[in-house]
């Protein structure tokens, strides 16, 4: 199992650990409700360094990248940032990443459970005059998210990022050493996601609890970013996205551009979206008592079989169950009542329309 | 701690009173599940065998079943946990007990543990 360069300072806060891709990380500290709703209401700090960062570089780097994402690379300007799925030649998702565009590179974060098959399947689609580099073992990951995170990053980098917009990153420098700092996010609130060298590491996150106690943080683990991103309505890979489920069914169109000239997979979602699909993802909420879980049928009101749940939790800021699953497109519509089998017991929910939280 | 208290090796805890046993889970047991978001309890009336799960206790990431130590009938289910099922964590011996359990004849508690030999086996978790 590898550690992260912080994994003895959350020992020493108290975390529960457990293995994840590969990872000894932090699934809870003080407890998952008491940090989801540290994140929505004051600032959190997680340790990310298990997510994978491959680094493109060279004339044929852009290209390269045009290739294998379904979002257009070109349109990025150099401190940009994009979300993009990654397909395969059947346009099924073999990862969902972020692509930033450098002054001389681009950077691609990828998820950490997908980072050795994303690894094989980039280095084998590399068109001439790219160089590829691995710099996952070399670099921290440490996000930073919540609405006192401005003022809690700009205290400890001693800059201003009023002017940083979503999706758009700088390259501070820190004790001399250049750190890349993107305004993105996995939980719904306005944050930053901080890159920093190994070396830094602690250093870095005692300054973040030392100078956040004022505003309230609180470290972070897996378990409330997870519940972060569903109440967010973003998608977990493995969980709501795999291999075997296209963009257009995810509710993703708006990262696939078909009228690029070529990327893999974009004839299959051509087709795809030509012919129309069967299922949809789909947010809910519960009517009924019952937590929704992956991997429970969805039925509807007469009792048939339409679809699973692929992510479902109690709402630790709604206080209720929600969840999201794949339904026969003919429920797909908001305000659409389905039920959830929940221990052979059938229990009422309503398809959402946008966002969980308003 | 009540010295009454017995425990299973599934980390439930029995209060005999009577004929009428009552289950909760132990403090290690809710340490472990974390915060305890919603418990699908059983039906006053329901006949239930010893091994077989009589409620769900979920957190906001997992799934846990609580058996039944004995075999009987649901006389009593603790209906404040619908409203706030964070009692488990709470108070897990006292306010967070989940149901009561009336058993045919007397109840044979014998093969549990008591706190001290519960402690002992938690050591070797």
């Amino acid at each position: 199992m590898k550690q992260t360069p912080l994994t003895a300072k959350h020992k020493a806060l108290g975390a529960r650990m457990v293995e994840y891709a590969g990872f000894e990380m932090p699934v809870q500290y003080s407890g998952v409700l008491e940090e989801h709703l540290t994140v929505r209401s004051k600032v959190g700090i997680f340790d990310l360094t298990h997510m994978g960062e491959f680094e493109l570089r060279g004339p044929g780097a852009l290209v390269t990248v045009n290739h294998l994402i379904t979002n257009d690379a070109a349109r990025l300007k150099e401190g940009e940032i994009l979300y993009s799925p990654l397909t395969s030649e059947d346009g099924g998702i073999i990862d969902d990443i972020l692509v930033y565009r450098r002054a001389e590179s681009f950077l691609l974060v990828v998820n950490a459970a997908n980072a050795a098959k994303d690894l094989a399947w980039i280095q084998s689609h590399l068109l001439p005059d790219t160089e590829f580099l691995d710099r996952s073992d070399e670099l921290t990951l440490i996000a930073v998210q919540g609405p006192q995170s401005e003022p809690l990053m700009e205290e400890v980098l001693g800059l201003s990022l009023h002017d940083l917009k979503s999706y758009h990153f700088v390259e501070p420098s820190y004790q001399g050493e250049v750190l890349l700092l993107s305004r993105t996010g996995y939980t719904g609130e306005d944050g930053f996601e901080l890159y920093l060298p190994n070396f830094l590491a602690e250093t870095l996150w005692d300054e973040f609890l030392a100078k956040g106690e004022k505003y309230g943080v609180k470290p972070i683990g897996l378990g409330a970013r997870d519940s972060l991103r569903l109440e967010a309505r973003m998608p977990l890979y493995g969980n709501d996205i795999d291999e075997y489920t296209s963009p257009l069914e995810a509710g993703l169109q708006r990262f696939v551009k078909l009228d690029k000239d070529f990327f893999i997979g974009i004839d299959a979602l051509r087709r795809l979206k030509q012919e129309g699909f069967p299922r949809k993802l789909v947010a809910f909420t519960m009517v009924d008592k019952g937590i929704p879980r992956h991997g429970y049928s969805i039925l509807n009101l007469q009792g048939k079989e339409i679809g699973a749940v692929t992510s479902g939790t109690h709402s630790p800021t709604l206080d209720h169950p929600i969840g999201m699953g794949y339904v026969d497109v003919a429920y797909a519509k908001a305000d659409t009542e389905i039920q959830i089998e929940i221990r052979k017991r059938l229990a009422k929910a309503r398809v959402i329309k946008g966002r969980f939280l308003s | 701690m009540n010295e009454q208290l017995r425990f299973t090796k599934e980390h439930e805890w029995v209060l005999v009173k009577g004929n009428i046993i009552r289950v909760g889970i132990s403090d290690y047991a809710q340490n472990e599940l974390g915060d305890i978001v919603f418990v699908d309890l059983p039906s006053i009336g329901d006949i239930v065998e010893e091994g077989e799960g009589i409620a769900v206790l979920e957190s906001v990431k997992a799934v846990s079943d609580v058996y039944a130590p004995v075999s009987g009938e649901i006389v009593a289910i603790n209906e404040a946990l619908e409203e706030s099922p964070e009692l488990v964590n709470e108070s897990p011996f006292e306010a967070g007990w989940i149901v009561e359990i009336e058993v045919a004849g007397v109840a044979q508690t014998g093969d549990l543990m008591n706190q001290q030999e519960y402690e002992a086996f938690l050591k070797g978790v």
